[in-house]
């Protein structure tokens, strides 16, 4: 599983970075957790509010920081 | 009724019986007025800012693009201001929210209607505003703010300014994407964190605007203000703006401190010019755009807004004598 942290490194950005962290730890998943901090590689996901999640090439969260709850049921789907 | 009269009654309560201070000083008025005040504006921010959240969850930036890469012209301008209204805006965000405009095919005057509404009409000025001065006053502030974006937006469009715009802002790969849909939990939680986001950041500034406000309701002659800040000084407008434009980050401070000063003879125009300016101009934004637009575009972008600002000055002065 691939997945990036959209973010120019605001609060909120690590907070979801944080919750996605645990949530891989709990599950016990394979899973790379990759930063994207340059803007123009934020812009080409489409993404204008941050930060965001993005699993496997799609946008799952944008402009907001997703609970450990919400980042559980994304990534077992 | 009305609906702060509890407050009205606390406020009193905690003035007379628990500080006990002597009724009608200049102290008693002074506390008072911070008291009730703050409260006031607290509650109003915790309530509009959790209601403005929760739409803006309908509508975020992405969204937003989706219609105005549709959208013609003129209608552009409008919709493009008055959706700005309900998006929060930090310098912060003004980069990311450019290029994702210009890159779908936003046209330049549309993204710009957006640039100067989305800081300028936000909710926590427009609190401040109700809460100071009443529902007029702040309606006066959206519509007129609502014109100076749909207008500049207009003026910088025909300008043809594409030129201006860094090269790799116009050719980055940003497309139109279809987020996932929140759940009703979801959006609440949004909401909630986000009010509590902002409230948290600008309740100091409250509170210390409001205690200098209510010091200078209490303790500042009347008319002191008017001999340089009246309606017939013309300077005063230019002044105002001037002053408002390295003021961004204590919007929050500054208007119940303006509030105050209105009653000691500022004209409300020049009033209305100074809060514009604070929030539609701000420096560390222009410093930020820099990275995507020449210093020329961002000149004429402060300029056109700045006459827009001080006509809105000059009208009020005149209009509200």
């Amino acid at each position: 599983m691939q997945i990036k942290i959209l973010g120019t490194g605001c609060p909120n950005c690590q907070r979801l970075e944080a919750n996605t962290k645990k949530v891989l730890e709990e599950l016990k998943l394979e899973g790379k957790i990759e930063k994207v901090t340059e803007i123009a590689d934020i812009m080409s996901y489409g993404v204008m509010s941050m930060p965001a999640l993005v699993v496997d090439g799609a946008v799952k969260i944008s402009g907001r920081v997703a609970d450990v709850k919400e980042i559980k049921e994304l990534l077992s789907k | 009724m009305n609906i702060f009269y509890p407050i009205q009654i606390f406020a009193d309560w905690l003035t007379y019986s628990v500080f006990n201070i002597i009724p009608k000083t200049l102290l008693a008025s002074a506390v008072n007025f911070f008291i009730f005040d703050t409260i006031k504006i607290l509650i109003l921010l915790f309530v509009i800012i959790f209601a403005v959240s929760l739409i803006r969850s309908y509508l975020p930036p992405e969204k937003i693009r989706n219609i105005l890469s549709h959208e013609k012209k003129y209608v552009g301008n409008i919709l493009a201001s008055l959706l700005g209204i309900i998006t929060p805006f930090c310098s912060c965000s003004a980069v990311p929210l450019f290029l994702g405009f210009v890159q779908a095919g936003v046209p330049l005057g549309t993204t710009f209607s957006f640039l100067v509404a989305s800081p300028m009409i936000n909710e926590v000025a427009l609190v401040l505003l109700f809460g100071m001065f009443g529902w007029k006053i702040a309606l006066i502030y959206i519509i007129s703010g609502l014109m100076i974006a749909i207008f500049s937006g207009m003026v910088i469009e025909k300008m043809d300014v594409r030129n201006l715009v860094e090269e790799f802002a116009l050719n980055g790969a940003g497309e139109n994407i279809e987020l996932p849909e929140m759940s009703w939990k979801q959006r609440t939680d949004y909401a909630k964190n986000y009010t509590l986001d902002i409230v948290k950041k600008v309740w100091l500034y409250v509170v210390i605007g409001v205690g200098l406000g209510a010091w200078i309701h209490g303790y500042v002659p009347t008319d002191f203000l008017a001999h340089y800040a009246s309606a017939d000084k013309w300077y005063a407008v230019p002044l105002a703006v001037l002053i408002g434009i390295p003021l961004y980050s204590n919007a929050a401070g500054v208007i119940p401190l303006v509030g105050a000063l209105t009653e000691k003879g500022v004209a409300m125009g020049t009033a209305l010019a100074f809060m514009m300016a604070v929030t539609a101009l701000s420096l560390p934004e222009f410093m930020i755009l820099k990275k995507v637009m020449k210093t020329r575009l961002i000149l004429i972008f402060a300029a056109v807004v700045g006459i827009g600002i001080l006509f809105t000055g000059y009208l009020f002065n005149w209009i509200l004598k």
